[in-house]
């Protein structure tokens, strides 16, 4: 019964949030003239309506753990991450160039390859806005997302210059498909790179909750003050916890270009980064929250298409769909006071809007 | 000594800045006066959406909320106005409806801020995915508006070489931007209704010993705000474009904060630094135009955003943010 009770404390509020927001969406569709429950039956067959539609959820939310654990561990240092858009598209291209221009290498050494090279760019790219907060004391909200519009320019213009796919008949801007060996493929239904995004999450936790260097984040992130007092040298945990953040990020890229695209090309992987702070909320910035809450916005996303295909429905009520669960994850007294719960005490909670100021 | 201190106060870096772009313009009006009227013109009105973003975000700031969610704002102002002007073809409803939605936009931050007590950058965002969660499900290719917002010509002073046409021939709501930035610094600096917002800014506990009561002033300046970002939007649709794409804000509601930034948190500081962010854009597509710049023009795309990345690094550790900033405030 207490374990029932603890599971409950845990789901309540995302899984109310949730309902409210689809209830809502669903007044949205009636409104615009269709069927809603046309709508949610596509959506439904097209999530879960078989073997195929399963991968496919799983393959939509892949990307999705890492951006919501990129955005997730910036929380728990108290950072936005709102860049993990850009940091996820330069882990895409990076991918994809280690993935088409290295010929000839074993798979076992050329997908892992071309993931860590992902990854890298990604961890580089996330740090600029670390160090800019710590030097100059920018805040990363902006420059994050100002970073996410350089991001955007800087790979549209490798996809059609340097990098571009010189094949006769190709026209449009992205890179040449990457070799057979950087894929990465699936086992059975389930794609490996779900299982990689899996095991990242449960890395996470194990990071912030078993290590020195966790303590350290959470730390910082609850109290940067008591942190410093305390001997930690906050400036490096929060460039360090940036790197960490566009690192996942990155790697969410990557995993997208190997398994799902097969190459670079503009325009392919909008909104990912971004859906990560969804994820990271409805998972209560939690690592393992991650999991179930991209899975969920996964199934949203696969079942739009059919959704679509079947009721006419334009697929972007996933998103007004998805503005309505963060407005209710975050402001969660309007759930708490539907479900008649009270806040507990000593929840960890985070602040971020501390100003333009230093940390 | 007390001239000293003055010089030294005019000697600042945005004051140079201004001084070295003022000395740039009058040499290439002299070499050319047609480009470079077209290129003060298109500063005009590569500003216009920054300054008033700006002025939303200092409305809002002053009176201790962050408003991260100008962006959301003016892109559902953009596209209510764009749907009544091309329902209706009456370009002043459109006008309307696009302040209105950035007021209701405003009211709803307040309302999460206030009496949620949500993270303010939270509930920005959450107003950033929704506008354009709600403009792309709700866009359609097929409709058209037939008119804009055309220039008006204020007759005598388009005369005047130069200034005249950039400053005295444009279309309604540039000259409503240029307007609201003396009506609120003349507000803000200059009127009890200014004081008090400023108060609550930067002292909440204080301001409500005197009896100003802390969560209505707020309340106001957020919704004037939104009001003030719903126009900007309205310039995007009914004036500078015509029609609505998605997305079409591009980050402008983020680069109005640095602007706020740059111009420490007043209005004529903020509106210097969006005619430098606007003169900035003019110069990099006329050169992109002229085909005197071989660089991609990704990376002319990209300016914007690099220079908003440098002021924020290079200003925001020198000026100084209301104190209040971010935090509810709660009654003892």
């Amino acid at each position: 019964m207490k374990i029932l009770k603890q599971i409950w404390n845990m789901i309540s509020i995302p899984l109310v949030a949730v309902i409210l927001a689809v209830f809502i969406g669903t007044i949205i569709i009636f409104i615009s003239g269709s069927s809603p429950i046309q709508a949610y039956y596509g959506m439904l067959r097209g999530s879960l309506g078989g073997l195929d539609s399963i991968t496919r959820t799983l393959e939509k939310a892949t990307p999705l753990i890492f951006s919501g654990l990129a955005v997730a561990i910036g929380f728990k240092a108290g950072l936005f991450n709102i860049g993990a858009q850009g940091q996820l598209l330069f882990g895409a291209i990076t991918s994809a160039a280690v993935g088409f221009m290295i010929k000839g290498l074993p798979w076992f050494i050329h997908a892992p390859l071309a993931l860590l090279a992902g990854g890298l760019a990604g961890a580089l790219y996330g740090a600029i806005p670390g160090i800019l907060k710590t030097t100059t004391g920018a805040h990363e909200v902006i420059t994050t997302i100002m970073l996410n519009y350089v991001a955007i320019n800087f790979t549209d213009y490798l996809a059609d210059g340097p990098w571009k796919d010189r094949s006769l008949s190709n026209v449009v801007a992205r890179t040449p498909e990457i070799e057979l060996s950087a894929k990465i493929g699936t086992i059975g239904p389930i794609p490996i790179g779900f299982i990689i995004a899996v095991i990242a999450g449960v890395i996470i936790w194990w990071l912030l909750w078993r290590t020195t260097w966790g303590y350290q984040i959470r730390t910082v992130g609850l109290n940067p003050n008591a942190a410093r007092y305390a001997g930690m040298r906050v400036s490096m945990v929060v460039i360090l916890t940036m790197v960490f953040s566009g690192l996942l990020a990155g790697l969410g890229g990557a995993v997208e270009t190997q398994g799902v695209v097969g190459r670079y090309q503009p325009g392919f992987n909008v909104g990912l980064g971004f859906d990560g702070i969804t994820v990271a909320l409805l998972g209560k910035t939690h690592p393992l929250g991650a999991i179930p809450a991209a899975v969920l916005l996964g199934a949203i996303k696969a079942g739009s298409s059919e959704m679509q295909f079947e009721s006419g429905i334009a697929k972007e009520i996933t998103d007004v769909i998805q503005a309505l669960i963060l407005f209710f994850i975050a402001a969660d007294m309007i759930v708490r006071w539907i479900i008649r719960r009270r806040v507990e005490e000593g929840a960890e909670k985070v602040v971020l809007s501390t100003g333009w100021g230093k940390h | 000594m007390i001239n000293r201190i003055k010089l030294s106060k005019i000697l600042n870096l945005t004051t140079i800045a201004a001084a070295v772009a003022l000395i740039i313009v009058i040499f290439s009006y002299s070499r050319d006066a047609m480009v470079t009227q077209a290129v003060l013109n298109s500063m005009i009105r590569q500003s216009t959406p920054l300054i008033l973003g700006a002025l939303c975000g200092l409305m809002c700031e002053r009176s201790g909320i962050i408003n991260i969610g100008i962006e959301g704002q003016m892109l559902l102002s953009a596209f209510t106005g764009f749907i009544i002007s091309a329902t209706t073809g009456n370009l002043v409803l459109a006008v309307i409806s696009s302040i209105l939605t950035g007021a209701v936009l405003g009211l709803l931050l307040a309302f999460m801020s206030i009496n949620l007590k949500l993270d303010q950058i939270i509930g920005g965002t959450v107003i950033n995915i929704f506008a354009l969660g709600i403009t792309g499900y709700f866009y359609s290719q097929t409709l058209v508006a037939k008119t804009k917002l055309s220039p008006i010509p204020l007759e005598p002073l388009t005369q005047i070489p130069l200034i005249g046409p950039v400053l005295f021939n444009n279309p309604p709501i540039t000259y409503t931007a240029i307007l609201l930035v003396f009506v609120i610094q003349y507000m803000l600096f200059y009127t009890k209704w200014g004081l008090r917002i400023r108060a609550v800014g930067e002292h909440p506990r204080a301001a409500d010993t005197l009896g100003v009561n802390v969560n209505k002033t707020r309340y106001i300046s957020t919704i004037v705000g939104g009001a003030i970002a719903g126009l900007a939007g309205g310039f995007l649709t009914l004036e500078a474009v015509g029609s609505f794409e998605r997305a079409m804000t591009n980050g402008r509601g983020f680069v109005a904060l640095a602007v706020m930034i740059f111009g420490k948190w007043t209005p004529l500081g903020a509106w210097g630094a969006s005619l430098l962010f606007g003169l900035a854009s003019a110069v990099q597509t006329q050169l992109q135009f002229g085909g005197r710049l071989l660089i991609p023009h990704q990376f002319i795309g990209m300016l914007p955003y690099v220079l908003t990345i440098i002021v924020l690094a290079g200003f925001v550790g020198r000026a100084r943010p209301p104190a209040a900033e971010g935090k509810p405030y709660e009654k003892e």
